[in-house]
């Protein structure tokens, strides 16, 4: 019987002929990323729960210090100390201050074929490239870490048909946002989200990237792509070869089906605090704002700064509105200050950060306060999400974002 | 003349505002906050330990560093009557005195003294420890009427018509 | 008899001559409100019974210690102040283009001669252009907004002649760093700096605010520069008989003179945890270090990235050693990136920040936990200023700082 993707990486993983949806298997993890959200937990646990312990394969190992940069606290400190040591002591690859972790992996360590474990929920991001990318809690990771394995349910694939192409001032976000929207917060739960269709030839790495990254918004273990000579080529760029290029087998099973028509897609808008509360970007314009965020593991990549960049160009950030700009890494910051991205952004008022997870994360950086409005391109708008309980927050596009804070309240990029 | 009693504290020289008041709590709402994390890079314990009436004795430059007035409110409100010290710090110093902290200036008392002793302070006169006196000097009449107006701001309510 | 600079300042301000010790009156001709200040400003202008601001036009609002926000409630602040901005009539705002020194000097708002107050120690730092200003605390802030006045004692003057030129790879900090070690903490207190020299002279403006800015950690009330070609050019303006007439004459008294040779000066630090703790960077070199912070109003500056940039360039911030970059002003930050210092930083791997006080005070920008030792820019090392009271912090100029971030350990900067 015929296998998808995902079934086809667990296998090979598994490495057994044939895996199907139900199934558990032991699997070998090709790698594993650990962010300063949790590794400290798992160091503690490494040392003191376990007796003797050792690390399978420091080389698949990669730590990432994101969340909290630079740090707000000596209790961060201490935990991105305690990282930093661990990496240090066991040879583990270690970076601080590169971008947030899906980012950077997907620049530095990503290939086709692959399973890889995330201490992070947006771990999925990683199908972008046809890799199986999925997020783990510090447990799981620890196994992981000791063993270089663990073991999988096989997850049911659903298939997204895309056709047509995104009309001009409509982004894969816009995308994204609408299909959580119609499947609803837990319409993928435990599932695969796999795209295709000939919509999907219209859209780049980078615009796979957002897809795959909001696939757990909707519930999904992960989302993926076939990597395709878009994402092939991408990867060689790169000086990287894919362990596997997989296609979904014709009579693959799948548990359901939809399809989406890309030219119909239009601006929207998440509502807070949900997800998959989406509306068209008009029926919330005029809500005045008080922040406005540009960035993330979803939506801080050069296209997104391109897109913002043009619509603030010449134009000034409202006094009401602090916007802050993150580039989602150190190679995306230094592409947008060669296209002379940043000093636009920094001419017409915003805060340009270092590379990190900012605002979406809601704990260090530009942190709203009691009753504040804030407009983000980041992964979630969920309660207090951004800082105070009483705090909204909208999801929106790069264009929506960048002409919301030039305007003071929200608004799409036409409306200016 | 005003003359009271009371237990020291001794802490040393260049006891600067970050140790008075951490940045961290500044933007706290209220001095009533703030005051728990007094002196906690130092003594973390100090805040919860100062009684009311009691006083501090310390070496030279106490309060150096920044411009928070945060620093003599916290300490006024965690009790303490008067900072007697071989020096201030300007700024510190001026603040102190518009929020009607009393700071005395002596040379000699802290290096005889030990924590947890009484003293008695005569303002204008001297300080009385362990039968010796310790002359103090008077302070300056601009800063006695901001003293006897009970601090800068009911010096300037009283300019703008306003009473109490 | 003679006067020096400050006798001459408020001599003018007042319309008579006047003698240090004296108590007199003076007209302020700018204040600074800074972020952290604001709300308490507020509360005494409102309690003292004002009902205007003597002068809106001569108050200048900054947000700078909590720009990016990083707890919930910083944002109260923001609002304490576009309220009482928009309710007396101040027009000068600034929410997110850098430190508060910083803007005073760069924007205009403080020319040779002025006497001017601000709520933050550091005020001293416009001295550098050669006006008289000073830190004062919230409830004077409140007095002077409502009347225009505040009282001063003058100042006896300490001068400090410095001729010659300094070595290269030694900076002006290095300078300041030494004269504070011989005057210690509280050698100046009360009193005015008035710095004079050959060496003094061929100093950028620049340059002689990293030395008015650290008056302060010796105690001084002020410290003054003659204003000169160099100022004017700064300033915008054309000095007048008064600005020029700014420097002491050879028959004012002083209360103290040191002179130094510019030659003598090398590479210096300020050990933990005071400022006068001063030794030779050579004595120090080999320690070990966890971070490296460029930045502040001391040193956050062009000219310091650009010496950042000069030292770090083509090399890389050693292993697990962290470099945090925050310009001074969104003005340096867009000259930093025109002039390629921030690439050269950036790709060296620093993490530049969006300019603001950012670590200096301790609210966030890297800060560090027990046992982490720490290289920085900035004017203090207090205990507890960047973490918890176990944190070690060497201040030093931006080219040892580069240096180190590179060795990972203390080094002198010309062993790059």
């Amino acid at each position: 019987m015929g296998m998808t993707i995902a079934e086809k990486i667990i296998a090979l993983a598994a490495g057994v002929p044939e895996v199907k949806a139900g199934d558990i298997h032991t699997v070998n993890l090709d790698r594993m990323m650990s962010n300063d959200g949790t590794t400290h937990l798992t160091v503690d646990m490494y040392r003191s729960k376990l007796k003797n312990p050792r690390i399978a394969d420091p080389k698949k190992m990669v730590f990432i210090v994101d969340h909290n940069v630079p740090s707000d606290s000596p209790k961060t400190a201490a935990a991105q100390k305690k990282m930093r040591d661990f990496a240090k002591e066991n040879g583990i690859d270690f970076w601080e201050g590169e971008g947030v972790c899906h980012q950077v992996m997907m620049e530095k360590y990503v290939c086709p074929g692959e399973l890889i474990f995330g201490a992070d929920s947006h771990t999925c991001t990683y199908g972008a490239l046809g890799a199986f990318g999925t997020g783990v809690g510090c447990t799981d990771l620890l196994y992981g870490m000791v063993t270089g394995t663990s073991w999988v349910l096989v997850p049911e694939t659903i298939k997204f048909n895309l056709t047509g192409k995104l009309c001009r001032g409509v982004y894969p976000r816009d995308l994204m946002l609408t299909i959580i929207g119609a499947i609803s917060a837990s319409g993928a739960s435990y599932q695969v989200m796999e795209f295709c269709g000939d919509g999907v030839r219209t859209l780049s790495v980078d615009d796979r990237m957002v897809l795959c990254n909001l696939a757990v918004e909707a519930g999904a273990k992960t989302a993926i792509f076939e990597a395709d000579d878009i994402a092939l080529k991408w990867l060689n760029d790169r000086g990287r070869k894919p362990k596997a290029v997989f296609k979904s087998d014709e009579d693959a099973v799948y548990v359901r089906e939809y399809t989406f028509d890309l030219s119909k897609i239009q601006p929207v808008a998440a509502r807070p605090d949900f997800v998959d509360d989406v509306v068209p970007a008009k029926e919330v314009c005029g809500v005045p704002i008080d922040e406005a965020f540009l960035g993330s593991c979803n939506n801080g990549r050069i296209e997104d700064l391109r897109v913002g960049a043009s619509i603030v160009k010449g134009r000034r950030i409202s006094e009401r509105v602090r916007f802050l700009v993150v580039p989602a890494s150190r190679q995306v910051y230094c592409q947008a200050l060669e296209e002379g991205l940043i000093d636009i952004f920094m001419e017409s008022g915003a805060i340009v950060m270092n590379p990190n997870c900012s605002v979406c994360w809601g704990s260090c950086q530009g942190v709203i306060g009691e009753h504040e409005v804030l407009i983000s391109t980041g992964t979630r708008n969920f309660k207090g999400r951004a800082g105070h309980p009483s705090s909204k927050v909208y999801l929106g596009s790069a264009a929506t974002v960048a002409a919301s804070a030039v305007k003071g309240e929200i608004c799409t990029a036409d409306m200016l | 003349m005003e003359q009271f009693t009371g237990k020291v504290w001794v802490l040393g020289d260049d006891i600067d505002t970050d140790i008075i008041i951490p940045t961290e709590y500044l933007a706290l709402k209220t001095i009533e906050e703030m005051k728990q994390y007094g002196f906690s890079p130092l003594r973390p314990h100090l805040a919860s330990q100062i009684q009311k009436g009691d006083m501090i004795v310390a070496g030279k430059n106490f309060g150096c560093g920044s411009s928070r007035e945060q620093a003599p409110e916290v300490i006024k409100a965690l009790g303490i009557r008067c900072i007697i010290a071989k020096s201030f710090a300007r700024i510190f110093f001026r603040n102190s005195i518009n929020n009607g902290l009393l700071l005395l200036e002596q040379e000699k008392l802290r290096d005889d003294i030990r924590e947890g002793q009484e003293i008695t302070v005569a303002v204008n006169s001297h300080i009385s420890y362990n039968g010796r006196e310790y002359p103090l000097a008077s302070l300056p009449k601009n800063l006695m009427e901001i003293i006897n107006a009970g601090g800068l701001v009911k010096a300037m309510r009283a300019r703008n018509g306003l009473t109490g | 008899m003679g006067q020096t600079i400050i006798e001459k300042i408020i001599a003018r301000n007042g319309g008579r001559s006047v003698k240090p010790g004296e108590i007199v009156t003076v007209s302020v001709d700018r204040v600074m409100l800074d972020d952290i200040m604001i709300p308490f400003i507020v509360d005494k202008f409102h309690e003292m019974g004002f009902t205007k601001v003597w002068d809106p036009d001569k108050a200048v609002l900054i947000y700078d210690h909590l720009v990016p926000s990083s707890q919930q409630d910083d944002v109260r602040h923001y609002k304490a102040g576009d309220e009482f901005a928009a309710q007396y009539g101040i027009k000068h705002v600034h929410r997110s283009d850098g430190i508060c020194h910083q803007l005073m000097t760069e924007a205009g708002y403080v020319k040779p001669g002025d006497v001017v107050f601000g709520t933050d120690s550091h005020t001293t730092t416009y001295g550098c252009v050669g006006a008289f200003s000073t830190g004062i605390g919230y409830t004077e802030m409140a007095a002077i907004l409502g009347t225009g006045n505040l009282w001063i004692r003058v100042p006896e003057t300490i001068k400090i002649v410095i001729e010659g030129s300094l070595p290269e790879y030694v900076m002006s900090k290095d300078v300041i760093l030494r004269i504070i070690g011989d005057l210690g903490a509280d050698g100046a207190t009360y009193r005015s700096l008035e710095f004079t020299g050959s060496a003094v002279d061929a100093m950028s403006i620049s340059s002689r605010m990293t030395m008015a800015n650290m008056a302060i950690e010796a105690g001084a009330k002020c410290a003054v520069f003659t204003p000169d070609e160099k100022t004017a050019k700064y300033c915008g303006m054309e000095l007048n008989d008064f600005q020029r007439g700014l420097r002491g004459d050879s028959d004012a008294s002083y209360f103290q003179t040191l002179t130094y040779r510019g030659e003598d000066f090398v590479p210096v630090m300020a050990c933990p945890s005071q400022v006068d703790k001063i030794r030779n960077v050579k004595e120090l070199e080999g320690t070990d270090i966890d971070q490296v912070f460029i930045g502040s109003c001391t040193n956050g500056r062009l000219e310091d990235l650009q010496m950042a940039a000069r030292v770090l360039e083509g090399r890389r911030v050693a292993p697990f050693v962290k470099l945090i970059v925050t310009p001074a002003s969104r003005k340096v930050y867009e000259e930093a990136s025109a002039c390629g210092a921030i690439k050269t930083l950036v790709k060296a791997g620093a993490i530049v920040t969006h300019p603001g006080c950012g670590l200096c005070c301790g609210r966030t920008g890297g800060i560090l936990c027990d046992g982490e030792r720490v290289v920085a820019t900035n004017n203090r090392n207090f205990l507890g200023r960047m973490g918890t009271s176990k944190v070690e912090i060497y201040l030093a100029s931006p080219a040892t700082a580069a240096a180190c971030a590179a060795a990972g350990k203390i080094v002198c900067p010309d062993k790059y």
